[in-house]
C-alpha cells in the first residue's frame, strides 16, 4: 500500500477549522530489528471489512471519552521495509492536553482491537510477531478513570 | 434447513490450515463459538494444534470480537485468528 505524507494529511485534517489549537501525531515505522531478529521485510496483513470497522469504532470511541475536534488513522498493509512508515494518527483538538490524550489511546486500541498482523522476514526464516503483554497492559489503563494526565469526559 | 456459515482464517491460522476460509454447514449441536472451535479441532492435525485449549485465539463475529459463548448463526462470518499485531 502507497505511503502516506504526513505534512499533506495534517493539512487536510485541520483545514477549514479554526477552533483547532492542537494537533497531535504519532508515526509508527519498521525497525531492523525485532526481539534480536534481523528485519529484511515486514508484511502487514489485516481483515477487510473487520478493518475498517474496528478503527472506526475506536476513533468514536476517542470522539466520546474527549473533546476533540477530528482524528486520523492511516495504517498500511503489504511488504514494507526497514525504515519504512507503518502507521499513522493524528488527533486536532483545541488545546493540547485532549490532542495528546487522545492520540495515545486510538494508538494503544488499535495495537489491540485493530485486525492486523506482522510477518517478519528474518535470515532464520518467516516469522509471525507475537502479541505482547505490555501492549495489553498499555490499552488496559484506559479502562480505569484518570488513568493519564486528562480525566475522560 | 442447512445451516451455512462463512468461516475465514488470518494470519498464522491461515498458514496452518492451508486455506483462506471455507464454507461449512453447522452440525444441529454448534449453536455457539466455543461449540464452533471444538468441532473444529476435532478434525485433529493442524486444526486441533491451533484451537487446542490454552492457545491464544481470537474470534470475529460478523467482524465484532466475539467471546464463546457468542451464538453462531445461518449466514454468519467467523473469523479465526491469532491475538492482534499492527501498529
Amino acid at each position: 500500500m502507497e505511503d502516506f505524507d504526513a505534512g499533506r494529511e495534517i493539512t487536510a485534517l485541520r483545514a477549514g477549522d479554526a477552533r483547532v489549537g492542537a494537533v497531535a501525531m504519532f508515526i509508527g515505522t519498521v525497525r531492523d530489528l525485532n526481539d534480536a531478529h534481523a528485519v529484511a521485510t515486514l508484511t502487514l496483513e489485516h481483515y477487510p471489512g473487520m478493518t475498517e470497522k474496528a478503527l472506526a469504532a475506536i476513533v468514536d470511541e476517542a470522539r466520546g471519552r474527549w473533546d476533540i475536534s477530528d482524528a486520523l488513522v492511516i495504517h498500511r498493509v503489504g511488504e514494507l521495509k526497514p525504515m519504512d512508515q507503518i502507521v499513522m494518527v493524528a488527533v486536532t483538538s483545541a488545546h493540547r492536553g485532549e490532542a495528546f490524550t487522545a492520540c495515545e489511546f486510538i494508538m494503544d486500541y488499535l495495537k489491540t482491537q485493530a485486525p492486523f498482523w506482522k510477518k517478519e522476514a528474518t535470515p532464520d526464516g518467516p516469522r509471525w510477531v507475537e502479541a505482547r503483554g505490555t501492549d495489553d497492559q498499555a490499552a488496559s489503563r484506559w479502562k480505569g478513570q484518570g488513568a493519564l494526565a486528562s480525566e475522560p469526559k | 434447513m442447512p445451516r451455512t456459515i462463512t468461516l475465514v482464517y488470518l494470519a498464522r491460522l491461515r498458514e496452518a490450515f492451508g486455506t483462506g476460509g471455507e464454507k461449512i454447514e453447522l452440525p444441529p449441536e454448534v449453536g455457539t463459538v466455543s461449540a464452533l472451535t471444538h468441532w473444529l479441532a476435532a478434525r485433529g492435525g493442524a486444526w486441533a494444534a491451533e484451537l487446542a485449549p490454552g492457545r491464544a485465539l481470537r474470534i470475529a463475529v460478523n467482524h465484532d470480537l466475539a467471546g464463546g459463548e457468542t451464538p453462531v448463526a445461518t449466514g454468519d462470518e467467523i473469523a479465526l485468528f491469532p491475538p492482534v499485531t499492527g501498529g
